[in-house]
Order: structure tokens, then C-alpha cells, then sequence
């Protein structure tokens, strides 16, 4: 019977660890995500890969924890310091406590940069953020403005009053309003990031302001509450709404018409520009320095602050011609 | 000499088995096997498991868990279940973590922590020793209890800024790689096994375990050793709560999410039996290894952690059902 247990045990393990260890002459990146098995990740996944075939020699190693913690993303650190990785890029489930355990990657020499959620930066490289807030307040207004070309009234529906990011992207977008011809600002409403207010503030916008032509959400409850009241009074096509959404919520608005487009980070880009710079650090080919300039491949090239962080691009548009693509992703 | 007497299961033998064949037909053999056979797994499979920084790196994967997992192993010998450990140690790591924004120093902090989590472990042990009720229905409330109060202190943000030498705890070195934690982790296990294999606590444990009437009626003072045993494993996971809280440098109250069934899991692994009634504590010392050993040999070689959990879990189930198997094969076969 022990026999029999050590032979299970032997070939569990067996079945387990038949998968080969990496070549050695490749570079090896691993992309550490919050946990395995979310879509949003599944794609930065992808867009990695796209990046080390594009560059050649370079292994992804895609890994993470199975849940959300802090404490699984060390062990998973832990391990890949243990095989001597050459870059780690993580989204980080903790700013401050995978900071210690990132500290000795770097002390062992391994490349560290953090990407879409950031680590506090004496526990990275640099940080990338899918984009920056003057340029997510200029693409939701800029979207109300392509589909309006002889302009008219627009109204911002926004999470809460005291929301953070919604109150800097409603700012920045006020300060490049006057860039688009015709687009009257007429008001900003709050609907709390809760469905049924941000529902009835919808409403009460198409009621109060006849002659509105576009609702701007930069919230992905907002934007879904908002297009349901366009869609459910019967002005899809008349009233557009756009903002900052989710492919996946947004499909069926966007075939009912009732949006045209709206934008969101495109998590392909994400992996395959946070790989790219990995590599590009990893190989010295750039330095991570306040001001200093990283290569993203097909994506330009980001530009580091202060605090050694940057934003790749504009928030990604999706429209009816991706949209199947994305929902599915995220 | 054959008995005589037929009554399957009830007969007393003649004779004890030989000290050996007790020593190679014992659970803790069995374990000690199989680790062994991970261990030369583990070379085999990674280049980069053989390194003594790496493999000091591991110990992290189980030494703050294992802490706990000793007194657990008590309770559970005792006929009883602690699942609020994980979030004993969110809120002793919360305590600390407020109390770092008072300007308080290390030596405070550690004291602190102890008497909270003693303070956890003594409000179980008043529901289930003193009221009666049943541990994992108390547990499973004081589970959400503790980490909720954690998460109404904290919301999503972080305590960090504490003190640099409280950081020795998780992240200091004695001697080359043996690290601060090892250290605690051996002491730990030797008072522990002190404790359950050599005092008349220990004793009485196995006992209430096995029948508490029984042991009630031999003049034990069963209530009083279950209520020490909460308090105990309330200390040991603010102990775990001090390594962890320094080894991360910060407290979230998301910390040591899921860490009860792990720990539990380890206890079984180790031969102690969830009934109640039996166990050992080198037992529970192995199981913890080929725990830590088999989740870092497995993230070596890049494994996802869902696969991990489901290996786990086989193991665990494999170890539960053996010795059913083991005794329904004999009985087959003897008759």
C-alpha cells in the first residue's frame, strides 16, 4: 500500500512537472498579473506574446496568483527570482507590500517595472499606465465631436461628486472643449456609479435640455445606465452616448446604436508595450531616468516624469468594428 | 497463540508491534517519504531548486502558516476547529498597523499584537468552552468578525511606515541563509511538541479528544483546556501576524485571505486526525515542508497556482482516504 501511495504521489508530481525548464540563451520576461484567469489579463497575455514574437529570443513566462492577494504575488515573485528571470512587469495587487520582495529582484538584477496597477516606485523601474488623464479628457470629448460635425449641447454624466479620476478627466476635457467647434458643455450630473441614479440623471438630462445631442460617461456604470435611458426612450441614433466603457457591456448598445463609440485601455497594447520595455531595459538598450525615453515598438515611445512614471497611449476607441472582437476579452 | 476471541476490530492483541515496525509503518514514515521524493522531484525537474538562497527564499511559503498550524493541530486533537485564524491575523496586523501611526516603537508592537490576538483566541474560547457552542459555527461568525472590523478600520487603504527594525522579523537573517523565521519555526515546533507529547496538557488534549465525557469523568477540566487552546492559537497567529506584517511592511485587510484552509489542510496532511483523538507534531513539521516544497517546486517550473490548489487538494483527499482504504483492504483480506 505505501507503495502504491509513493507511486501516485511520483506520478502526480511526474504529470505535474513535465513541463521542460526554458532555453537558456532566451531572455525570459515574466508577466505577473493580479490572478490567472481574468480576461483583462488573458489579453495583455496575448499582446505579450505578439512583443517576443516580434523580437525573438524572448520567453513569456505569464503567471500570477489564483486569487487577488498580496501574499500570492510574493510567492510567485519568490519563485521567479529563484529562476533568475531577467524582467519581471507586474500589475500589482498591493503598492506597498510587494515592495521588499521586488527590492531583492532588483538587488539580484533583474529588470522591475510595474504596469496598469503600480507598485510605490522605490519597488520598481518605472511604471506604465495605460494612459494619462489629459489625454482621457481629450478622447471623450473629442468622440461626441467626430460623430457631431455640426456640433450642439453635450452633458457629462459622472460617477460621484467627489470622484478622483472623473473630476481630473472632466477638468482636463473643459480645458480642450474650446478645440472643438460647435460642443456646448451644457451640464455635469452625478449618478453615484450606481445603475438606477445614473438611470434616472440620464433621464432627467434628455428632459431638461431638449436639443441635447450626446451624453459623455467617463464611468462604466454611467455609460451603460446611460445608454439604456437613450436606448429605453426610444433615441438611439439621435442621442449619443460615449465615455469610458467596457467592450463587454457596451456590445449591445453599441449594436442598438444607441453608442458609436466609446474607449477604454486596449489590455493588448498594455502587455505587448510593458514587455517591449521590459526588454528594452533588461537588454541596457534604455535606462529608466526622470525625463528619459523607453521604446514600446509599434507603439512609439513612452515618455517618463518625474516619479519615473509614463502612459502609453490614448484610451483605445471601440466601435462597431471591434467591438465582437472585445467583448469577449473584457 | 491465536485469540479466541472473533469480534472483528474489538480484539486486544497479544503483543505490541516491534518499536521498527511501528517506526516504518507510521504516518510520519509515509510523509517523510514523500517528501523525500519531492525533494529529488524538485532537483530532478528545475536547475534552480538546489541553491541555498533559493531554498531559504521557500521557507517563507510555509513558516508563518506552519506557526499556526501546531496550535491548530491541538485543537483539532482536541475535537475542535479554529477557522478564524486568517482573520486574527488581519486584525492584530490592523491593531499594529494603527498603532505605528501612533509613533508607537517594536517592542510595544509585538506586545500588542500577542495581547489582541490572545485577546481573539480567548473570545472563541469563552463561546465554545464556556457556552458550549459548537467551534466551527462560532469560528466561521468570528471569521467574518475579525476581518470585518479590519475592513471597516482600513477600507482600500494601507497602514505602512513601520519602524525599521520591526522589519527584522519577516525579512532578517540570523546566520547566512538561515532566516529569522526558521528560527521561530524550530522553536516553535519544539515547545509544541513539548507540550503535546511530554505534559499532562498535552495528555489531557489527546483525551478530550478521544471521548470528552470520558475525560470530564477522569477529573479533566476539559472546558479549561479547550479555552487555553483558543487562546493559544490566538497567540501563535498574532505571532504568524508579526512575520507576516514585517515581511510585507504594510497591512491591507485582504491579508492572509484563505490562509485558514491551508492551514488546516497542513494539520491534516500532517496524520492529525480532523475527528479529533490523534496526532503528532513532527507529523504536522513534515506536512508543512512538503507543502512549501511542492508549491515551490511547482512555481519553479511556472505552474499555475490553480493547479497547485488542485494538487494540493488531491494529496490531501489522497491522504484522508489511504488509511480507509488501508484498514477495508485489511479486513478483506483477513477475512
Amino acid at each position: 500500500m505505501k507503495k502504491l501511495t509513493t507511486l501516485l504521489t511520483a506520478g502526480l508530481l511526474g504529470g505535474a512537472m513535465a513541463i521542460s525548464p526554458a532555453h537558456a540563451d532566451d531572455m525570459r520576461i515574466a508577466l505577473v498579473v493580479k490572478a490567472l484567469g481574468i480576461g483583462f489579463f488573458e489579453a495583455a497575455a496575448k499582446g505579450a506574446e505578439e512583443a517576443a514574437a516580434e523580437l525573438g529570443g524572448v520567453e513569456i513566462i505569464y503567471t500570477g496568483p489564483t486569487d487577488t492577494t498580496a501574499e500570492g504575488q510574493i510567492e510567485v515573485i519568490n519563485s521567479l527570482i529563484a529562476q533568475k528571470v531577467d524582467a519581471i512587469a507586474i500589475s500589482a495587487n498591493d503598492q506597498d507590500a510587494l515592495v521588499p520582495a521586488l527590492k531583492k529582484a532588483m538587488n539580484r538584477g533583474i529588470t522591475v517595472i510595474s504596469w496598469d496597477s503600480g507598485v510605490a516606485p522605490e519597488g520598481r523601474q518605472m511604471h506604465l499606465n495605460p494612459s494619462s488623464n489629459p489625454l482621457i479628457g481629450n478622447m471623450i470629448v473629442k468622440m461626441a465631436a467626430d460623430h457631431l460635425p455640426d456640433g450642439g449641447d453635450v452633458a457629462v454624466l459622472s460617477a460621484s461628486a467627489t470622484a478622483t479620476n472623473q473630476n481630473i478627466w472632466i477638468e482636463e476635457m473643459n480645458k480642450v472643449v474650446g478645440n472643438y467647434e460647435g460642443i456646448n458643455v451644457v451640464a455635469t450630473v452625478y449618478g453615484d456609479d450606481l445603475s438606477d441614479k445614473s438611470y434616472r440623471e440620464a433621464q432627467g438630462l434628455m428632459s431638461s435640455h431638449p436639443d441635447l445631442k450626446a451624453i459623455i460617461a467617463p464611468t462604466s456604470v454611467g455609460i451603460v445606465a446611460a445608454a439604456q435611458a437613450v436606448s429605453d426612450a426610444g433615441k438611439a441614433g439621435e442621442i449619443l452616448v460615449t465615455g469610458l466603457g467596457l467592450p463587454s457591456e457596451m456590445a449591445a448598445h453599441v449594436d442598438s446604436g444607441a453608442s458609436k463609440s466609446f474607449a477604454i485601455w486596449n489590455p493588448i497594447d498594455l502587455g505587448y508595450a510593458a514587455t517591449m520595455i521590459s526588454y528594452n531595459l533588461a537588454k541596457g538598450e534604455a535606462t529608466a531616468a526622470a525625463g528619459g525615453e523607453i521604446g514600446m515598438g509599434r507603439l512609439g515611445a513612452v515618455q517618463l516624469s518625474d516619479s519615473l512614471d509614463g502612459a502609453m497611449a490614448d484610451p483605445f476607441v471601440y466601435d462597431a468594428s471591434n467591438i465582437n472582437d472585445f467583448k469577449e476579452i473584457f | 497463540m491465536s485469540s479466541t476471541d472473533t469480534k472483528q476490530g474489538t480484539s486486544i492483541p497479544d503483543r505490541l508491534r516491534s518499536p521498527f515496525t511501528r517506526a516504518i509503518t507510521s504516518w510520519e514514515f509515509l510523509l517523510l517519504c514523500v517528501a523525500i521524493l519531492i525533494f529529488f522531484l524538485n532537483v530532478q525537474a528545475s536547475p534552480y531548486f538546489l541553491d541555498p538562497w533559493n531554498l531559504s527564499d521557500a521557507t517563507f511559503n510555509f513558516t508563518e502558516k506552519a506557526m499556526i498550524a501546531f496550535a491548530m493541530a491541538l485543537v483539532i486533537i482536541s475535537g475542535e476547529i479554529d477557522l478564524s485564524v486568517a482573520s486574527i491575523i488581519a486584525l492584530v496586523s490592523t491593531c499594529m498597523g494603527f498603532l505605528v501611526q501612533l509613533g508607537v516603537d517594536t517592542p510595544a508592537l509585538v506586545a500588542a499584537a500577542i495581547l489582541v490576538g490572545a485577546a481573539c483566541g480567548a473570545f472563541n474560547g469563552v463561546l465554545v468552552a464556556g457556552l458550549g457552542l459548537p467551534s466551527i459555527v462560532v469560528t466561521i461568525g468570528t471569521l467574518s468578525l475579525f476581518r470585518g472590523i479590519a475592513y471597516i478600520v482600513l477600507g482600500d487603504k494601507a497602514y505602512s511606515g513601520y519602524p525599521e527594525s520591526f522589519a527584522f522579523f519577516g525579512q532578517g537573517y540570523v546566520w547566512w541563509v538561515i532566516t529569522f523565521e526558521m528560527v521561530l519555526f524550530a522553536v516553535v515546533a519544539l515547545l509544541f511538541y513539548v507540550l503535546l507529547h511530554r505534559t499532562s496538557f498535552g495528555r489531557s488534549t489527546i483525551a478530550i479528544g478521544n471521548n470528552p465525557t470520558a475525560a470530564l469523568f477522569a477529573g479533566i477540566r476539559v472546558a479549561r483546556v479547550k479555552f487555553f487552546l483558543f487562546v493559544l492559537t490566538g497567540i501563535m497567529s498574532a505571532v504568524a501576524a508579526v512575520c507576516l506584517t514585517s515581511r510585507l511592511g504594510s497591512t491591507r485587510p485582504s491579508i492572509a485571505a484563505g490562509w485558514e484552509l491551508e492551514i488546516v489542510t497542513m494539520v491534516v496532511l500532517g496524520g492529525v486526525n480532523i475527528l479529533g483523538g490523534a496526532g503528532t507534531i513532527p507529523g504536522v513539521v513534515i506536512a508543512a515542508i512538503v507543502m512549501g516544497m511542492v508549491t515551490f517546486g511547482l512555481g519553479l517550473l511556472n505552474v499555475p497556482g490553480i493547479v497547485m490548489s488542485i494538487f494540493i487538494g488531491l494529496l490531501l483527499i489522497g491522504v484522508i482516504a489511504l488509511p480507509i482504504i488501508i484498514r477495508r483492504a485489511r479486513q478483506r483480506v483477513g477475512s
